[in-house]
Formats: structure tokens, C-alpha cells, sequence
């Protein structure tokens, strides 16, 4: 009886002839805070659609609460809460306005549920009358947050919901997250920020419609398997480029004010590489083997699918 | 040694909206070749400033100028000499990539002949020769925003504006944007972005924190993390935003 909040098997969805979502299967347990990684293009937002009863998939299943995407779209549509990409809320509409629609479309009230909301929407209450497109991005995103929630939903889904936030409201939004999932509610969300990948049970890193890679943010950096080390010079730019040349380096990517590079294990020697680079004039400082960090991983996985 | 060139000098910009003070008394220069980071929370006057320095609107109070223009007497002048990249694209979705090219080309009043010559270069460098005649709505994010980057710099401006170019994409292609922004400066065009990722703002060589239409610090990343003891720009800017 106690089936998984989100059941996928075998999801295919085709657009003409791209292969949007490419045979995905996987289960989310009930009460999961899980996270989609990925390219634009990849896939999330298509999925995300379909998880939420908005497109019909080409083949294969899926099931929200043990129900079916297709033959129970309505009783799914009462039990989730869907926060798209874009802004999708009333910009003429007030503050207020907007969560009073959102509430009387489930046949509730603001009042009724208010407890749920309180934590989120009490931080743009003072605001109530304002128009919904006159909010800065990390008030809007509160309130598209209130109105995916004001119908007290088992399960959330929220598509980037912190694109274009700044870095504090961004930490605020996670915390309202945690509690939400403390209060027993299944949240599936998509987010470009690496750093927020590292705040979810599990991760799923979706590229061209497949997934590649299903687990905790912990193995993800645990199976990284190549040795890493982090380099500090004046000009990161200049490093960068010259790194790319660099014989048996697997990446150079920059990390603020420091360049990332990795080698296949036991490939490195540091004395041939500041060799090389002082032949182009490049005196770095301070090299030293470093942790992997979820970023590391994920561009390395990224870039392998893209060959 | 000549003392740089300052390409962007704010001196006590004021603009309110009614009794809304969105810039209070910004002051700081922008030097030539510079990449700047424009850091502040949501809501803290970023955009009204920049709108502001791009001659789109008139600040209240405070002297300006932008390329060596005047942001009062000067508009027209200021807008040829700047280029502009916005979170929202500046591109138009149901037009060709080069329809789009040769649409900002001639707004810009290049010559036809000019227009065609860094149309290709400029296909060719991003390599969207082949999806030239594509619609915008169909390539992805990260295509797009380079291909606007280099539209806003087509008729070689002095200085771009870049408001959250990198929003929204992939850590991979947010990197290769930034090797982008490298070239241009390289090459002496003056940089003034802002993003939410404090890992770039690493990569600038100054940044500016504005909370509450006021510029709270302004320093290289080095000198802020040091000034504010903290290992990051993100620990910085959550110091900065949350003790206001």
C-alpha cells in the first residue's frame, strides 16, 4: 500500500524527432527532497511536465501517489504543487489576489491553510497589495512558492525555483525547503546551482533526455575518479588557456580565483608541469591536491556525455 | 605611468521613485578594460542603476558619465558606445540567428557590407555557421547567450553591460561565457556585469556590493575576503546582505 511518491518506468517522450525524456526510469520515496542537475535542453522541464500531468508521454508510465499520469490526471492535479520556470503567477494581479485565486481554484482558503504558508508568505505579506509583477526575484519566488503550497499538496515540484535569486535569499529558500520536507511533503526540484545539489538526499543528473547517474550528493564525490588539484596564479585566464595544452590533463576549469585541474591517479608531476608552465611565462602558486567538489563531478560528467 | 582611464565615474547618483530611494549617493569609477562586478541582493538597485547609466532613464541627483559622456546631455552618444546584455535576451525569439545579427547590425547604423563581414566572423568564432537560419526560440540557453553577448558587442562598444548573462545555465557553459568576457577585456572593452554566482564574482578584478541602493563595499574579490575574513565572495555577500 505504501507506494512511492513518484514511480517512472521506462518514460519516453518524443517531440518530432527528438527524443525528449530517452526511456527514464526511477521511484522517489515518499517524504525525498531530490534534485535534477543538467544542461538547458536536457530535459527537466519536460519531465517535470509530464510528472505533473501536462503532457501525455510517447511511451512507457508514470505514477505520482501510486496514480497514473494519464488516466488520473485529476486527482493528481489535487495533491501536487507545480512551481514552473517562468514566473507563472498573475503580474497584474496583487500579492494577495494571486494566492486568494490559487486557493479558491482547490476550493480552499488562505486562511484554512495559512499555517502552512505562514514561514514563506509572511516575508512579502507587508507587500500584499502590491502588484505581483512589481516584486523584485526573490519576493516573486516566495509567492509562487505560496501559491504552490496553499492547497496543502503531498508533493512539490519546483523547476529552478531559485534562477536569477541572490545568494542569501537563495540560502533562505532551502531553509523553507528543509522544513517543508520536515513536514512530510515530497519535493522534486531542478536547480543550475551546484552548491544547492549538495542540500538534496539524492541527485539525478539528466543529459540529451536520460539519466545519468541517480544517487547522494556523497557517492557522487566519492566516485570521482581522478586526482585533483587546484592552482593560484595572477592571470586565471592565461592559465586556463595554457592548461588546455597541457599533455595527460583530463580538465582545466576555473574555480574563482583558482584553476582546477585533474589527472588519471598518479599522472601528475608537479615538476613537469610548473617546467611547462614557466616556458609560457606563468609562475603559479600554491598547487595542491584538493577534494573533489560536486561541481568537479558533475562537469566531468558532463563533459564526457558530450564527448 | 599614465594614471588609467576611468570609462565609467558615478558621483552621488540619487534616483528615487517617489519616497523610494533606490540609489542612495552611489560613488565609484570604472576603469578601461576593467571587468566590474555589480553585486547586490534582489531588490537593491542594481538594474535602476544600470538602466541609469545606459541612458535609459534620468537619475534624480549626481553627475555621471559613461565612454567620456555625459549621461544628461549626452544620451545618444552613450547608448552608441555602450552594448547591453539582459537576463531576458536581447535577442528576438522568432527571428533567425542571423536575422537577429543583421537586425542589431543595422540599429546600430553599420553598413550593410560591414553587417555580412561580422555576421559570418562572428558565426564562424561561435560556430553557429550551420545553425544560422535557425529561429532563436530553438537553440538552446547557453547558444543564445553567447550569441547575444557577441550581438551586443557588434558595433564595438567601449563598455557592455551584462545584467545576469550566465542566469539559469549549466556550470560548463557558464565558463565558457566567462572565457568569452576575458577575450573581450583582453582586447580592452571595459566589462560591467552582474550575477549571482559568487564564484564569478571571483573572476572580476573589482566588485562592487550594494545593499539597499547604497554600495556597501567595493574592492578586488582579494581585498573583500581579506577586509571581511572570509574564505569566499559568498560568505562576503551574506555578511554584507545579512547585516543590514
Amino acid at each position: 500500500m505504501d507506494s512511492p511518491a513518484v514511480s517512472v518506468k521506462n518514460l519516453t517522450l518524443r517531440y518530432g524527432d527528438t527524443l525528449a525524456l530517452n526511456d527514464l526510469s526511477f521511484d522517489v520515496p515518499h517524504g525525498e527532497l531530490l534534485g535534477f542537475i543538467g544542461p538547458d535542453g536536457a530535459g527537466k522541464t519536460t519531465l517535470f511536465r509530464v510528472l505533473t500531468t501536462l503532457l501525455v508521454p510517447t511511451h512507457g508510465s508514470a505514477q505520482v501517489d501510486g496514480l497514473d499520469v494519464v488516466k488520473d490526471y485529476r486527482q493528481i492535479r489535487n495533491n501536487i504543487g507545480y512551481m514552473p520556470g517562468r514566473f507563472s503567477l498573475y503580474q497584474d494581479l496583487s500579492v494577495e489576489e494571486n494566492l486568494t485565486f490559487f486557493a479558491t481554484i482547490f476550493g480552499t482558503t488562505i486562511r484554512e491553510n495559512y499555517d502552512l504558508i505562514k514561514d514563506i508568505y509572511s516575508q512579502i505579506e507587508p507587500f500584499k497589495n502590491r502588484k505581483a509583477g512589481q516584486l523584485s526575484g526573490g519576493m516573486k519566488q516566495k509567492l509562487a512558492l505560496s501559491c504552490a503550497l496553499i492547497h496543502k499538496p503531498g508533493i512539490l515540484f519546483l523547476d529552478e525555483p531559485t534562477t536569477g535569486v541572490d545568494a542569501v535569499s537563495r540560502r533562505e529558500f532551502w531553509e523553507m525547503l528543509k522544513r517543508l520536507q520536515a513536514g512530510d511533503i515530497t519535493i522534486l526540484v531542478s536547480t543550475p546551482y551546484m552548491d544547492e545539489a549538495v542540500l538534496c538526499d539524492r541527485v539525478a543528473l539528466i543529459q540529451n533526455g536520460r539519466i545519468m547517474k541517480i544517487t547522494t550528493p556523497a557517492n557522487v564525490i566519492a566516485s570521482y575518479p581522478y586526482s585533483l588539484f587546484s592552482v593560484k596564479a595572477d592571470d586565471i585566464y592565461g592559465l586556463l588557456k595554457a592548461l588546455r595544452d597541457y599533455p595527460g590533463i583530463h580538465r582545466a576549469d576555473a574555480f574563482g580565483q583558482t584553476v582546477h585541474l585533474s589527472f588519471n591517479k598518479d599522472e601528475f608531476r608537479e615538476a613537469a608541469l610548473l617546467d611547462y608552465l614557466k616556458e609560457k611565462g606563468i609562475e603559479p602558486a600554491g598547487i595542491r591536491e584538493i577534494k573533489a567538489t560536486i561541481e568537479d563531478c558533475f562537469m566531468d560528467l558532463m563533459g564526457k556525455e558530450e564527448g | 605611468m599614465r594614471e588609467p582611464e576611468n570609462i565609467i565615474v558615478v558621483k552621488d547618483l540619487v534616483k528615487k521613485f517617489g519616497d523610494f530611494v533606490a540609489n542612495d549617493h552611489l560613488t565609484f569609477e570604472v576603469r578601461k578594460g576593467e571587468i566590474f562586478g555589480f553585486l547586490g541582493a534582489n531588490g537593491a538597485g542594481k538594474t535602476t542603476a544600470i538602466k541609469i547609466l545606459c541612458g535609459l532613464w534620468y537619475p534624480t541627483s549626481g553627475k555621471m558619465s559613461v565612454a567620456g559622456y555625459d549621461i544628461y546631455t549626452q544620451r545618444e552618444k552613450v547608448k552608441r558606445n555602450i552594448g547591453y546584455m539582459s537576463q531576458k535576451f536581447s535577442l528576438y525569439d522568432d527571428l533567425t540567428v542571423f536575422e537577429n545579427i543583421r537586425f542589431y547590425g543595422g540599429i546600430y547604423g553599420l553598413k550593410k557590407k560591414a553587417i555580412n563581414e561580422r555576421a559570418w566572423s562572428l558565426m564562424k568564432r561561435l560556430d553557429l555557421e550551420d545553425a544560422r537560419d535557425k529561429l532563436i526560440r530553438d537553440i538552446p540557453l547557453g547558444w543564445k547567450q553567447k550569441l547575444a553577448f557577441s550581438v551586443a558587442l557588434l558595433h564595438n562598444p567601449k563598455v557592455v553591460f551584462l545584467d545576469e548573462p550566465t542566469g539559469g545555465v549549466d556550470p560548463i557553459t557558464r565558463r565558457q561565457f566567462w572565457n568569452m568576457i576575458y577575450e573581450s577585456a583582453r582586447s580592452g572593452i571595459t566589462v560591467f556585469v552582474t550575477t549571482h554566482y559568487m564564484d564569478e564574482a571571483e573572476y572580476c578584478d573589482r566588485v562592487s556590493i550594494m545593499v539597499d541602493g547604497r554600495i556597501a563595499a567595493l574592492d578586488t574579490p582579494e581585498n573583500l575576503k581579506q577586509q571581511f575574513h572570509s574564505a569566499t565572495m559568498n560568505d562576503v555577500f551574506i555578511q554584507l546582505v545579512r547585516s543590514k
